[in-house]
Order: C-alpha cells, then structure tokens, then sequence
C-alpha cells in the first residue's frame, strides 16, 4: 500500500484503487488539487478511485463543477468512482443538483473498497 | 431543509463568490475560467464555454471552456436577426423545439455543431445595451431540462461574467491610454528641455565672452542639487532654472552685456534688470518643473539681503536660487571675463571661504565642495564639473586639502556624504 500527500492531499492506493481525500472545504484551490491527483492516480494505472469526503464540511459551486469534471475523467478513462464519507449536507446537494446520477456513494470507505472489490455489473447507488 | 432552499442558498453563494471573482482585477483568463466554473457549478452543468465579442462585435472567440476537452474551438459570426435577438436578452434554448424566429439562420449555421457537443443553451452577455459575448452551456447533470428559475439563476450569473469581461476591456484601454500619454508626456519634456537649451544658447550668443555659461550653470546647479539629496525630478527642474537663469538679459542692450570693461552706474542698473525680465518672461509659461520662474528672479539675491532685486535675506530666498546663484558664481569665477582672466582655483576656494554665510548658503557650498571632492578623488562615474573646468585647472595635491579644510569651516562630518534635503 503506497500513500502520498500529492501536495496536501492525501491519498493511498489498494492494488488498482486509489482512494483520495478531499479537505475539509472543497473550493477552486483544493477542488483542482484533487482533480490533479485523480489524473495522477489514473495515468499511473488506477482502474478505480475512492473520493473520501469525511473530513469536508462544505462544497461550493466549483467544488461541484470540479467533482462533475473528475466523473467525466473516470467515465473516460474507464475507471470507478465512488464518493464515501460523506456528511448529510453534501449527500443532499449531491442528489438535488444531480451528481448522484453519476457517482456511487459509499457510508464509509469501508465499503466503497467492498463494493468495488465486488463490483462486477451493479451500477445502482450503495447505501444512504 | 427544503431542497429548493438548498438550492436557492447555493446559488446565493454561488452568485456570492461571481461578484467577488469578476471584481478582481489578476488574471483575465482566469477570472473567467473560474466564473465559467461557479456558472456550471451552480446548476451542477457538465460543459460550457466563455465567447466573447473580439474585434468586431459580430465575431466570437472562445475565451474559457470546461468539458469541453482542451483543444476546443469556437468560433461563431453573428448575423443581424440572431444579434438583436440576444442583445435584446433572449437565450436560445437549443433542447426545445420552438425557437424565436431571428435564431433560424443561426441555428442553420451553428446548430448541427453545438448539438453535437452537447451544447443545451446560449445565453448571451449584454452590458450597458452591448453584446459582450455569449456563454454556451450543456446539460444538467440532473439530466432534467432547465427551469425557469434555472434560467433567472443563468442570466443574472452571466451578466456578472459579462461585467467582468466588460470592466476587464475598459481596464486594458485605460492602461493603453495611460501609457500613450505617459509617452506623449516624455515626448513633451523631451522638447522642453530641446527648447531650453535652444534658449540657453541663444541667450549665452548675445554674450560672446561667456558663451556655455547657461548651460554649465545648469550643469553645475544640478550636480549641487543631487549631492544635496534632491530626486531625479527636481534635479532636473534645477538644471532647467540654471539653463533659463540669464533668459532675462536677452532684453538688456547687447553693448552693456559686452562691455569690455568694468560698467558704469547706469549700465548696472540696467544689467540688474535682467532677473525681474528673466522671471516676467517665464512667468507665463507652464513648466513641467516647480518654481523655475523664481529661480531666475532670486539668482542674485544674498543671504546677507544686499542682493537685488527684492533684497531677500536668507529663508526667504528659495533652496533652488541659492544653488542657481552659486552655480553662477562658480563658473564667473571659473571662466575669462572681458576685464579680467578666470581666477585660480586657491582664489575660488578663497571666495567660499569670505561670502559663505554672507552671500552664498553654507550648505549649498558644501555641496559643491563634497561634488568636487568626489571628483578629484575619482569616487564618480563621470567628472562631470571637472571637464567643464578643463584640463589642469585643477592641481589636485593643492585642491584636496583646501576643500577639506573648508568643508571643515563649514561644519561638514566627512561622513555625512549625503547631507541635506530637497527643497523648492
């Protein structure tokens, strides 16, 4: 298991997932950082990426644009996402501007690895 | 809590953050790359793109995109119907079936293009009755069309972005225009200063025994006043009073001025008239300097009040008229005479010592001494009064000492180099 700050965010990766933790508010500054480290991840052979949200409180609309850009990145590259840890707050943003179309969500980390480990053909939303 | 106050609230925000971005006057690219990114966020867009009104206002080019991958392009001509339709406000929504009428043509050209990559909408940016721009934005990610609250929500953001864009432009004209007169300025005292010298010229041929005295009088005055600490400016302001200080002797009679020998009463007289004349000829003017008429009436003033014309004594007489009037002094010692060859430097430093105090401020002299000082000791880049002086006037074993010495008189720390300040 390696594991890198990638410039103040943290990640590690699991075999061909990486898991990827967002701040605590995700504006333009740390909404692109995690955009680059995705990228990173995905050009170094990452089939899967796990957003953890557990330590963001807030998202703001380019956090929003930026999150529906790294789908975009995913769905191109072929690669899962899921978002896990997130706050009731956000989960409600997430579905009322449409995000949860897009993008798995996950009660923790936990199991978003489970379900990505498992994952073969399902494509509907794990808990919340 | 309600998701249409959810969503009213983020939008708040969003619109929040808009005003804040568009006010910031760093990068423009940026500011609307980042303002593109707050529209699409707001409404959870997936692509969009920023064209703007470039050149002339019927051409769009794209200046921000997201989603849209990196090498797109944009490029859209606007006809008349379709341009009076978005400057009018509509947007044109390319998902629905019924259009406004001015879009046929536009859609014809462009809509096949824009369906292609997903464009959705079009909504145009109108500042102050002017057509900035457009912003072309895909779909939701909700995948639901847009609302009609959702199009109040695009056109207030995009008028933002327009405003931006606009208050950008108006920025990059008044930078243009700023350096345009600032070159224009330059061009300006570039031709006032040929034309002093010109005056300084024309002046110093009226009298043939002290032909350059204008001009070195400006020379000496300046290098004075930099050593007392005066700015670039003002150091050129004085060297410009030095050139002008005689201008007023171009109305005394040409026999008095070429006198060949020591005038009588009445032909003083008239010679002392030429400050008063000086300073009625530049009063008028508006010099890009300060106080260079007043330099030219006070430049024979002296400390003691039995200078003319007004008989000032000490602080009432300008910091510049006491360099100008050394400066004077300096080179009617230094250079022939009709009625008498130049005097000796010893004789020079021997003057100093005697008016200092009573015709001449101490520390306009000890600014002059330090100068040549400075140059003797070879501590400048240039010799500049030196040169004036000419080739071996100057016995350097002899001068060092004496101009120590009076420096000594004079107060002066060897230390403090750059005493004094700058003053009108």
């Amino acid at each position: 298991m390696g594991e890198s700050t990638g410039a103040s965010i943290r990640s590690h990766c699991i075999g061909t997932t990486a898991v990827v933790y967002a701040s605590d508010y995700l504006n333009k500054l740390t909404g692109e950082k995690i955009e680059r480290e995705c990228r990173k991840q995905l050009d170094g052979g990452c089939r899967a990426l796990v957003i953890n949200f557990s330590d963001t409180e807030l998202v703001n609309s380019i956090g929003i644009s930026i999150l529906l850009g790294i789908i975009d990145i995913a769905e191109r590259n072929g690669a899962q996402l899921i978002f896990s840890d997130l706050n009731t707050q956000t989960i409600e943003l997430f579905q009322m501007l449409g995000l949860t179309r897009h993008v798995l969500l996950a009660r923790d980390e936990e199991e978003a690895l489970t379900v990505l480990t498992s994952y073969t053909t399902q494509t509907s939303t794990v808990g919340h | 809590m309600q998701p249409s106050t959810q969503k009213l609230i983020h939008s708040f925000a969003a619109l929040a953050d808009l005003g804040q971005e568009v006010a910031n006057p760093g990068d423009f690219n940026d500011m609307v790359r980042t303002s593109l990114h707050l529209l699409l966020g707001t409404l959870a867009i997936r692509r969009g793109a920023v064209v703007e009104c470039a050149g002339s206002d019927d051409d769009l080019g794209c200046v921000a995109v997201w989603g849209l991958g990196h090498n797109y392009e944009q490029s859209l001509r606007l006809d008349s119907p379709e341009r009076e339709a978005f400057l009018n406000g509509h947007s044109l929504e390319l998902g629905t079936e019924q259009h406004n009428h001015a879009f046929t043509g536009f859609l014809t050209r462009f809509g096949p293009k824009l369906r292609q990559q997903a464009i959705e909408l079009v909504s145009p940016m109108v500042v102050q009755g002017k057509l900035t721009g457009l912003v072309l934005l895909g779909g939701k990610a909700t995948g639901e069309p847009f609302s009609a609250g959702d199009l109040e929500v695009v056109r207030a953001m995009v008028r933002h972005i327009g405003v931006g864009i606009n208050a950008h432009r108006l920025l990059v004209q008044v930078e243009q225009r700023a350096e345009e007169n600032r070159r224009l300025y330059e061009d300006l005292r570039a031709i006032y200063r040929d034309t002093v010298r010109a005056f300084a010229a024309a002046i110093d041929i009226k009298d043939k025994y002290t032909q350059g005295h204008s001009e070195r009088v400006g020379k000496y005055s300046e290098i004075i006043a930099r050593e007392m600490g005066w700015d670039d400016e003002q150091a050129e302001g004085i060297a410009i009073a030095g050139y002008l200080h005689d201008i007023g002797k171009l109305v005394v009679e040409r026999d008095i001025i070429n006198a060949p020998y020591k005038i009588d009463a009445k032909s003083s007289n008239e010679l002392n008239r030429h400050p008063v004349a000086g300073y009625e000829i530049l009063a008028p003017i508006q010099h890009p300097y300060a106080d260079i008429p007043l330099m030219a009436r006070y430049h024979h003033e002296r400390l003691d009040g039995r200078g003319y014309p007004d008989g000032l004594r000490g602080d009432q007489i300008p910091l510049g008229a006491k360099i100008v009037a050394l400066a004077d002094s300096f080179d009617a010692m230094t250079t022939d005479r009709p009625y008498r060859r130049r005097c000796a430097f010893p004789d020079v430093i021997q003057d100093f010592r005697r008016n200092t105090g009573s015709q001449f401020d101490p520390k306009v002299v000890a600014a002059l001494c330090r100068a040549l000082l400075k140059e003797i000791r070879g501590e400048t880049r240039e010799r500049r009064i030196l040169k004036m002086l000419g080739k071996d006037y100057i016995n350097s074993d002899q001068a060092i000492p004496a101009l120590l010495e009076l420096l000594a008189e004079l107060d002066w720390e060897p230390h403090s180099v750059a005493a004094g300040g700058a003053q009108g």
